[in-house]
């Protein structure tokens, strides 16, 4: 009996005509995929985006120079030289990031006692050549001016949690 | 037939005019049909992203429409790549045969009463041998361009095309007892008081539909492109304009094969029923219904069936569907000798 139940759906292809049927509940379902470059993912605060270096409010860079990320570096993709500044205070006269190396693991961050170099919530940064991913301390401090207002809310966000 | 009798009237001799507006019917179907193929390519990919729940192209056009023509042309300013153990002339010959029998195919498919570019009486012979010429595209494309990956494919493809062709003649063979005529229109004609769809030969109607998918080498009976085993097939080594031949000549095929089943078992042009608002409906929007929800049905089971294994799809080609259809010509020719004078048809 069971021989001839499984022979009887197989000639009057009951599992094509129920798959066709949940097929057919799927493609009027909603969309699971978004419309990307116009349409946007929502973002945790603590998303691990492009790098940047902050400065305090009155344009000070907040950098040290303590060297902190680039010994916690696991890809050793971070380059620092210091030295003493006209003033006195310890400053960086090169901060690199091999974008190529880095893989985004936000250990610089979590070491950095001063808050100065973050992960943003910039995932759009691909360049066609591989010189434009070698960061200096210049590409850092602009992208730390152009994306201040997100990085300090996204800390203020996290702060609770900390 | 208008622009031949107009061409005379000019003074150009019959055998003239009949030429030139022969050229002029089949260029502008052609560039029809080329331009129509490129929405059901469009229309294929968009099926298959709802059924998973993607969008599918939506970027090139609104909603995506141009997208077929962007990959066009994308296609024709790429390289062509010839491999250097390749056999130039038989691996650049693949693609155009390929090509050229899926458009040949359309001209016996009568679009609507009359509409027909040649209105031969041996259609349906003449359709099964353009498509079983089909084969030498694929095993040629395989064979020259000298690699084990299209070659294997190639093989594959052969065997599953042939296969699959022989219980298609069956399926024909039914229809053509049921018709009595070879000529396509006549075949329509002789669904005027109801479609083969609906008449001892629906069974029949399955059997095609299911070797349509696997003599087009569409999933789920898309062996010969099992990524995982052979790359993409017998055209692994080609690229830019063969390429784009091989898989215009594919898309032409499908649906052409569409409109073989539509001819043959949906009425082709004729409306559901008789009756006033179906019959104001011109034939060949009737036609290009039949294609589109049989093409919407082809591309819905690219989406939900699992890939066949190899000695499945031999098994079902061979097993199931060739003596099914085998029996299926004995009953058929019963039906026309004995059952239907009772029937008084």
């Amino acid at each position: 009996m069971a021989f001839l139940d499984r022979k009887a759906r197989q000639i009057f292809l009951v599992d094509m005509i129920k798959g066709f049927l949940i097929a057919m509940r799927y493609f009027f379902a909603p969309k699971a995929t978004i419309n990307y470059p116009y349409e946007k993912a929502p973002q945790s605060p603590r998303f691990r985006g492009e790098h940047a270096l902050r400065r305090y409010p009155n344009g000070e860079e907040r950098c040290i120079a303590c060297k902190l990320c680039e010994a916690i570096c696991p890809a050793q993709c971070i380059v620092i030289e210091a030295e003493p500044r006209a003033d006195g205070s310890r400053r960086t006269t090169r901060y690199d990031i091999d974008m190529t190396k880095c893989i985004y693991c936000g250990y610089c961050q979590e070491a950095c006692p001063v808050d100065a170099i973050v992960e943003g919530p910039n995932l759009e940064f691909s360049a066609e050549t591989r010189e434009e991913l070698y960061y200096d301390k210049a590409k850092l401090l602009a992208n730390g001016d152009r994306w201040e207002a997100a990085l300090a809310r996204n800390i203020e966000l996290d702060a609770p949690y900390r | 037939m208008f622009f031949t009798n107009w061409l005379q009237h000019q003074g150009l001799p019959y055998p003239w005019a009949w030429t030139i507006s022969q050229v002029v019917l089949i260029g502008v179907f052609e560039v029809v049909l080329l331009t129509s193929i490129a929405f059901f390519l469009l229309a294929d990919r968009k099926i298959w992203a709802a059924v998973q729940m993607r969008r599918g192209p939506n970027v090139v056009g609104v909603f995506g429409l141009l997208q077929t023509f962007a990959d066009a042309f994308k296609f024709m300013f790429k390289e062509p790549i010839i491999p250097a153990a390749a056999n130039k002339v038989i691996y650049l010959l693949a693609p155009l045969i390929t090509a050229t029998l899926a458009f040949a195919g359309w001209a016996v498919v009568p679009l609507d009463n009359g509409w027909v570019v040649a209105d031969i009486n041996v259609g349906v012979l003449y359709l099964f041998a353009i498509s079983s010429l089909g084969v030498y595209g694929v095993i040629m494309g395989g064979w020259a361009s000298n690699s084990k990956y299209g070659f294997l494919a190639a093989l594959r493809s052969a065997a599953q095309m042939v296969s699959y062709e022989v219980s298609i003649g069956f399926v024909i063979i039914t229809v053509l007892l049921f018709a009595g005529s070879l000529n396509l229109s006549a075949i329509v004609r002789a669904q005027e008081h109801g479609w083969y769809l609906f008449s001892p030969l629906l069974p029949m109607a399955v059997i095609f539909f299911i070797s349509t998918l696997a003599e087009t080498q569409r999933p789920p009976f898309d062996l010969l492109e099992a990524e995982s085993e052979l790359v993409a097939g017998f055209m692994v080594e080609y690229s830019s304009t063969p390429f784009l031949l091989f898989f215009l000549g594919e898309y032409v095929n499908i649906v052409l094969l569409c409109a073989v089943m539509s001819v043959m078992f949906l009425g082709g042009w004729l409306p559901p029923l008789a009756i006033w608002p179906f019959t104001a409906v011109p034939g060949i929007i009737w036609f290009l219904i039949k294609i589109c929800a049989l093409f919407f049905l082809i591309g819905m089971v690219k989406a939900f069936v699992p890939r066949y294994r190899y000695d499945q799809l031999m098994r079902l080609g061979w097993k199931v569907f060739l003596p099914t259809s085998l029996a299926w010509v004995v009953i058929a020719a019963g039906w026309v000798e004995f059952v239907r004078p009772l029937l008084g048809g």
